[in-house]
C-alpha cells in the first residue's frame, strides 16, 4: 500500500525508534539532581584516576619539621601545603588524592565483583529453581548471617605484616597495584579486603536477581523463545538477563555506597587497609588522636566520603526514577 | 483428505498430567488424531478442556509439575516423546512452530523486532549479518507489513497487536515449518484485524504447504479455517469430524450444546442457550462419561466409561448414544 505523495504535504519524519535504554537515558538527562551527582562522581573518579599526576609530593614522604601544618600554609622549605600535613608531616593533599584512588577503586571494584557473583548465582537460582535454588538460597542465608565486619577483622588481623603469604597470583597483584595506585606489596591486602567485601556482599544482589529471574521466566516471550528452539543458555543471556537488568543497576549504586562506607568504617577501626596505604577511612583513623588540637584533620578525609556517598545515592535515586516503567514520557 | 503418504503428525493416546500438591490433574487424558500436510485441524473446547496443554505437549513444552505420562507423538515418523531434548530443540521453531495468544507479550520488549526474527534464523539456519537481514525483510513483506526496513528497527511497544501478531507469524514461519500450532491466534485482536490475520494464515498455508493446528474457542474461526475439527472436553476428545459435517450434524451432546450457545447473525433469540454447570475437576474426574453431569440426554449407561465409536466413515464420537 503506497500513500499518494503530494508536494503540498509536508514530509513526515517517521517517529524515531527508541529502545527502552534510550528512553531511560533521556529521562535521566532530564533529572537535574541525578545529572549533577553524575558530574560530581565523574569529577571525583577523574581526579582519582589522575592522582599520581596531580599529586605535588611523594605519598609517604615524612617531614618531621613540618608536622600538623594547617591547610594553605607554607612549610620551611617554602612549599605550599594545600591541605596541610599530618602527624608525620606527610602532605595531606597528596595522601587524599591517593586515598581517593583506593577508596573509590575499592567501592566500585568490590561492588562489581559482588554484583557479578550475585547476578550469576541469582539468575541461576531463579531461572532453574529446584535444587539449584535450594543450594544457592541456603548458602546465601548462611553467608548473610555471618557479620562481615567481624570476619574481615579476623582475616586482616591474620594477614597484616604477612602480606606476602596471601595466596593471590603475582600477576593479579601487579595489575591491581596499578589499578589502586599502590605498591605491589600493599596491593595484596587491598585486594584481600576487596575480595572479602565482595564475597560477603553479593547476597542482597543475588536475592534481588533471583526474584527478578523468577518473575521474568514466567513471561510469555520466554515460552515463545523456547517454542522457537532457543536453548536455556540463550534464554538466560538474551531474554532473562536484559529484562531483569533495571533493578540490578539501581542495586549496583546502592552497593557502591554500602561498600564505600564499609571500607571506610573498617579502615577507620584499623582493621581494613593499613597505613601507609592511604584510604579516606584510615586517614580518619589517624586523625582521631589529634582532632581536638587540629580539627581540620578529620574534616578533610570526611568530606569526600560524605560527598561520594551522597552523590552515588542521589544518582541511584535518579536512575530508579528513570528506570521506573510506570513513569512514561 | 486421507492421503496416507502426506501424513505429518499422528498422536496416539496422549496423556499429560500435572502432579500438584492437591493431586494429579489429568489435563490431557487420551487424545488421538492424525494430521496431513497442508491440512488445518481445529481444536475447540471450553477453558480448561486441555486444548493448550495438548499443543504444548506436541512441542514438549509442558513445564513442571506437568509431564507427558503416556502416548506417542509421531511427527514425520519420529516419536517426539523418545528423542533427546537437544533434538527436540532443533525441531522447535524449525519444523514445528507456534503462535501465541497474546502477541504483544510474546515478544521480548528490550529487542528490536528485526533482531528477534533474526534470532530464529540464527538458531536454525546459522544466518547472520546481511543475509539474515535480507531474509528478515522478505519475511516481513510476506506477512504483509509495509516498509520492512523501518519495522525491523522498531520495538514491540511501538507496534499494534495486529502488527505484533504478524511479527510472530513471521518468526514462526521463518524456517518454513511443516507444522504450525496456532494457540488462539486471533482472540486478543480486534474483529477487523482478526479477519486480516486469518486471511494471512490461509494465504501462507497455500504458499508453504504447512499443516496447521488451530486452537480456539471461537466456532466462527473454526468454520472459516479448519478442514477437520476435534472437540475436547475435560481433557478428552469427545468428537472428531470434518468441519462441514460437524456444523451440519453434530453428534455429541456437548458439541450440540457448544453450537447452540453460539450467537447466529440475524437469528433473533431472547437468550443464548447455555450448557449448565462447569467443566469437572480433573483431579478426580467423574467415573464414566465426563460430560454426563451436564448432559440433557444422559441415561443409566453413562456411568460407564464411553468408548470412542465410529458411527460414520471418518467420524468419531465418545458417547453411548451412538453405540
Amino acid at each position: 500500500m503506497s500513500v499518494p505523495s503530494s508536494a503540498a504535504m509536508p514530509e513526515l519524519k517517521p517517529a524515531r525508534s527508541e529502545g527502552q535504554w534510550a528512553i531511560v537515558f533521556r529521562r535521566l538527562r532530564r533529572h537535574r539532581v541525578a545529572m549533577f551527582c553524575f558530574v560530581v562522581l565523574i569529577g571525583m573518579l577523574t581526579i582519582s584516576a589522575l592522582a599520581p599526576l596531580i599529586a605535588p609530593f611523594e605519598r609517604d614522604e615524612p617531614n618531621l619539621r613540618a608536622r600538623f601544618l594547617t591547610p594553605m600554609s607554607v612549610d620551611n622549605d617554602g612549599n605550599l601545603r594545600l591541605l596541610g600535613t599530618d602527624h608525620l608531616g606527610r602532605d595531606y593533599f597528596t595522601r587524599l588524592l591517593y586515598a581517593s584512588r583506593v577508596s573509590l577503586g575499592t567501592a566500585f571494584f568490590a561492588t562489581f565483583l559482588a554484583s557479578a557473583i550475585g547476578i550469576t548465582l541469582g539468575i541461576l537460582a531463579g531461572f532453574f529453581g529446584g535444587w539449584v535454588d535450594v543450594i544457592v538460597s541456603r548458602t546465601l542465608e548462611v553467608i548473610a548471617s555471618i557479620p562481615t565486619l567481624v570476619l574481615l577483622l579476623i582475616v586482616v588481623t591474620v594477614f597484616v605484616g604477612r602480606e606476602e603469604d596471601i595466596p593471590i597470583p603475582r600477576f593479579v597483584t601487579s595489575i591491581f597495584a596499578g589499578f589502586f595506585a599502590v605498591q605491589t606489596r600493599e596491593a595484596n591486602i587491598v585486594l584481600l579486603v576487596n575480595i572479602v567485601l565482595a564475597l560477603f556482599g553479593w547476597t542482597v544482589t543475588a536475592r534481588l536477581m533471583r526474584g527478578m529471574a523468577m518473575s521474568v521466566r514466567e513471561h510469555i516471550y520466554i515460552e515463545a523463545a523456547r517454542a522457537l528452539g532457543a536453548s536455556n543458555f540463550r534464554i538466560l543471556v538474551r531474554h532473562v538477563f536484559p529484562n531483569s537488568l533495571p533493578p540490578m543497576i539501581v542495586d549496583f549504586t546502592l552497593g557502591v555506597n554500602a561498600i564505600l562506607l564499609a571500607e571506610s568504617a573498617l579502615s577507620f577501626l584499623g582493621f581494613g587497609i593499613q597505613d601507609p596505604t592511604p584510604t579516606w577511612g584510615n586517614m580518619l583513623n589517624n586523625a582521631q588522636n589529634y582532632m581536638f588540637q587540629h580539627p581540620w584533620m578529620p574534616l578533610i578525609p570526611a568530606m569526600p566520603i560524605l560527598i561520594a556517598s551522597l552523590a552515588v545515592n542521589y544518582f541511584g535515586d535518579g536512575l530508579r526514577d528513570a528506570l521506573d516503567p510506570r513513569q512514561r514520557g | 483428505m486421507a492421503n496416507v503418504n502426506r501424513e505429518i503428525l499422528r498422536v496416539e493416546g496422549l496423556k499429560t498430567h500435572f502432579f500438584t500438591d492437591e493431586g494429579v490433574v489429568q489435563a490431557v487424558d487420551g487424545v488421538d488424531f492424525v494430521l496431513h500436510r497442508g491440512e488445518t485441524l481445529g481444536i475447540v473446547g471450553e477453558s480448561g478442556s486441555g486444548k493448550s496443554v495438548t499443543s504444548l505437549s506436541l512441542l514438549r513444552l509442558v513445564s513442571r509439575p506437568g509431564r507427558i505420562v503416556e502416548g506417542q507423538l509421531l511427527f514425520d515418523g519420529v516419536d517426539l516423546t523418545s528423542i533427546s531434548e537437544e533434538q527436540m530443540r532443533a525441531i522447535r521453531g524449525d519444523r514445528i512452530s507456534m503462535i501465541f495468544q497474546q502477541p504483544t507479550t510474546a515478544l521480548n520488549p528490550v529487542f528490536r523486532v528485526g533482531d528477534q526474527i533474526i534470532e530464529t534464523l540464527t538458531i536454525h539456519q546459522g544466518l547472520q549479518g546481511n543475509e539474515a537481514q535480507q531474509r528478515c525483510r522478505e519475511l516481513l513483506t510476506m506477512v504483509g507489513l509495509p516498509d520492512p526496513e523501518r519495522r525491523m528497527r522498531q520495538y514491540p511497544h511501538e507496534l499494534s497487536g495486529g502488527q505484533c501478531q504478524r511479527i510472530m507469524i513471521a518468526m514462526a514461519l521463518a524456517c518454513n515449518p511443516e507444522l504450525l500450532i496456532a494457540d488462539e491466534p486471533t482472540t486478543a485482536l480486534d474483529v477487523t484485524i482478526q479477519a486480516q490475520i486469518l486471511d494471512l494464515m490461509r494465504a501462507l498455508r497455500e504458499k508453504i504447504d504447512t499443516a496447521i493446528i488451530l486452537i480456539t474457542h471461537d466456532m466462527g474461526v473454526v468454520a472459516e479455517m479448519a478442514d477437520n475439527v476435534i472437540v475436547m472436553y475435560a481433557g478428552q476428545v469427545v468428537e472428531y469430524a470434518e468441519v462441514k459435517q460437524l456444523f451440519a450434524n453434530p453428534l455429541h451432546p456437548y458439541t450440540i450444546g457448544l453450537l447452540n450457545s453460539m450467537p447466529v447473525l440475524g437469528d433473533v433469540r431472547d437468550e443464548l442457550a447455555v450448557i449448565p454447570g462447569t467443566v469437572p475437576s480433573l483431579i478426580n474426574p467423574p467415573v464414566g462419561c465426563r460430560f454426563a453431569a451436564r448432559c440433557d440426554r444422559r441415561f443409566e449407561r453413562c456411568t460407564e466409561t464411553p468408548p470412542m465409536v465410529e458411527p460414520e466413515q471418518g467420524r468419531r464420537v465418545r458417547c453411548w448414544l451412538y453405540r
